[in-house]
């Protein structure tokens, strides 16, 4: 009898585990994309499938760090993600990416040069843009009499009770560190601990309501949070419901960042894979998406196109202080850098600082 | 025969096996190792560091389970008292809230609790504020209750309170109506029939209910940072930081989930005793 039951525990673990392997597959043609919630535009995946024939499993993650963490633990059978830059650099340096045939991906020539060859894939051989933008501050110009310009107003304290901090420690610990002049790359960890020391005291002085992420979009549009830092694209959703809002790279610099496309190293679908990349690339589809998500694209004619896109699309000409937030021109880019990817020893040392912060 | 009956058994085992068991010897595996492999202690000696987040979750959720237990107790004997009907009745409603996701009912009550929230405005147009500002000559605009440990602990209160009445309710209502007759022929009064029999009977339920409180409370995450702010780091987050946060560590992070899970266990452990001495002392 015992040998019956281990028999049948045996035959239940193995029918379990073949069924999370060997999902989805049969003679179908899928391509499975991970991408952040919010962050393509549905007709396009349906149009995708009617074009090709191959069905689209779209996946979500929260952060680059989950998504990050959900391959590590091999849960994910992902074809495509779309990770930011300094996360790329990271699973390029541990060989999680395949290198991608350019020749499947045609349109990756309509995207502007200034996008490719960036620091994370210096070759170019692993990565196709999706979409860029800028941190900057967002704020409530009905609640805010003056104009804000600086980083500075996180850290001292007129707006005490009035600011969510970002929930993301790259992004809090690179406001402090452009606040003091200092580079968001450095490895420096008196630096890292001086931009930290300034969060914490703004914390202990409770200028802070919080350290928020998508809760942000409620407490913005409704004038619960009156300042916070959060990315171009999203500022763009809030002030859609909420014309009062504000957007400003600050003149310290601020961080630029691209979210690219990658294939996974193990990828079972790569064919299909690169079908999706080269159909998102096309102009059309671009243009599509940005009117959806709010993101710039890097496809150049599709980023120039945009604002006549938008007034067919709504009917009204677009708001050209608008249309700067979404497309950063040349002189705000010029201030600020990208997110490289830092070596283990300053990662854990974000990390620690982080929940120091959340100690206190 | 006895044995036949054994197979009944073997999909909860199987699941059991699979889902529990497996998981919790991967945590243990983790917590013992570096990322360079190897057995090592060394994701064990930084716990101290962690000393203030562990006692702060256990504080909250204390304070969570107690006040379950100060509201769900009476709900539940009061119910269990009354007509099938009404109980019928009692229970899907308690049940209702249940039906809409976690997550959801969390998200809403950030909008109750915010400064500009429901419940402020709702205080500031009923005049609460300017009477307040009238008698005590303060300059109060709204009452700060979003992102803080009280806030918290509502969540915790507001999400698990079924978890309490549940178990509470069904022991009570299974009581064999003849014990209470018994007491009361023997001349013990309401009071006293309470205390000394319906009390110890149901404390298997509170037991219970304590455990289903207590243990989602200690660990919970989302409400922190809903309700919380993110403030004030809690053990859920504390994990979740080494799992999704700058550096991927889940050696760290399981060894803090199982600090975490052994200090429970514990707890509860400790806790089951003491309930069945108190049962046993009533007995005798």
């Amino acid at each position: 009898m015992k040998k019956t039951v281990a028999m049948l525990l045996a035959l239940m673990m193995s029918a379990a585990l073949c069924l999370a392997g060997c999902g989805g597959g049969g003679g179908e043609r899928v391509v499975n994309v991970c991408g952040w919630g919010e962050n393509i535009d549905p007709d396009l995946i349906e149009q995708f499938e009617e074009e090709t024939g191959i069905t689209v499993n779209y996946q979500t993650a929260e952060s680059n760090e989950t998504m990050y963490a959900l391959i590590k633990q091999g849960g994910a059978d992902y074809d495509v993600i779309v990770p930011s830059d300094y996360m790329i650099g990271q699973m390029i340096e541990e060989g999680m990416l395949a290198e991608l045939d350019y020749d499947n991906i045609p349109n990756f020539s309509l995207i502007d040069d200034q996008y490719k060859n960036l620091s994370y894939d210096p070759e170019n051989k692993y990565t196709v843009p999706y979409t860029w933008g800028t941190l900057g501050i967002i704020y409530n110009s009905s609640l805010v009499e003056e104009e804000i310009d600086s980083w500075g107003v996180l850290f001292s304290g007129k707006y005490g009770g009035q600011i969510g901090m970002i929930g993301n420690p790259r992004d809090a610990i690179g406001a402090a560190l452009l606040y003091l002049g200092y580079s968001v790359n450095t490895t420096d960890e008196a630096e890292i601990r001086e931009a930290c020391q300034l969060l914490s005291s703004a914390k202990s002085q409770n200028m802070y309501q919080g350290f928020f992420m998508d809760q942000l979009y409620d407490k913005m549009e409704a004038g619960e949070t009156t300042i916070c830092t959060y990315y171009a694209g999203d500022f763009l959703t809030m002030y859609s419901n909420n014309p009062d809002l504000r957007y400003v790279v600050p003149k310290e610099g601020s961080n630029w960042f691209v979210d690219a496309m990658c294939v996974l190293k193990d990828a079972e679908h790569k064919e299909e894979a690169e079908a999706w990349i080269n159909f998102i690339c096309k102009t059309e589809s671009c243009l599509a998406n940005m009117d959806y998500i709010w993101y710039a694209s890097p496809n150049r004619e599709a980023l120039e196109r945009y604002p006549s896109y938008y007034e067919e699309q709504n009917g009204e000409p677009m708001d050209p202080a608008l249309y700067e937030v979404m497309a950063a021109p040349p002189e705000v880019l010029a201030r600020c850098e990208a997110y490289e990817n830092l070596p283990p020893e300053t990662l854990a040392l974000y990390t620690d600082l982080w929940i120091e912060l959340g100690i206190e | 025969m006895k044995n036949r009956r054994a197979l009944f058994a073997v999909p909860y085992v199987g699941w059991l096996a699979l889902f529990v068991v497996a998981p919790i010897v991967m945590v243990v595996l983790y917590a013992f190792s570096s990322a360079a492999g190897g057995f090592t202690l060394e994701n064990f000696s930084r716990m101290g560091a962690y000393a203030v987040v562990f006692a702060r979750s256990f504080k909250l959720a204390l304070a969570a389970t107690l006040i379950c237990l100060l509201i769900g107790y009476p709900v539940a004997y009061m119910i269990s008292r009354e007509s099938q009907r009404f109980q019928r009745v009692a229970m899907m409603l308690i049940m209702l809230p249940m039906w809409m996701n976690f997550l959801l009912r969390t998200y809403s009550w950030m909008s109750i609790l915010e400064n500009t929230g429901l419940l402020n405005r709702l205080f500031s147009a009923i005049g609460l504020f300017r009477l307040i500002n009238a008698l005590t000559g303060a300059n109060l605009e709204y009452f700060p209750m979003i992102n803080t440990q009280g806030a918290v602990v509502l969540g915790m209160v507001y999400n698990y309170l079924p978890f309490m009445i549940l178990p509470i309710y069904s022991v009570i209502e299974k009581m064999d109506a003849s014990l209470l007759e018994a007491a009361r022929d023997l001349g013990a009064g309401s009071a006293r029939v309470f205390r000394k029999v319906i009390l110890p009977l149901s404390l298997p339920g509170v037991l219970s209910g304590v455990t289903m409180v207590f243990v989602p409370s200690v660990s919970t995450f989302a409400i922190s940072k809903l309700l919380g702010g993110s403030n004030e780091l809690l053990l859920g987050d504390l994990i979740e930081t080494q799992f999704v946060g700058t550096a991927y560590n889940p050696h760290l992070g399981s060894a803090i989930a199982l600090v975490m899970m052994v200090v429970v266990v514990v707890c509860m452990a400790v806790m089951n005793r003491f309930g069945e001495g108190e049962e046993q002392a009533v007995m005798l």
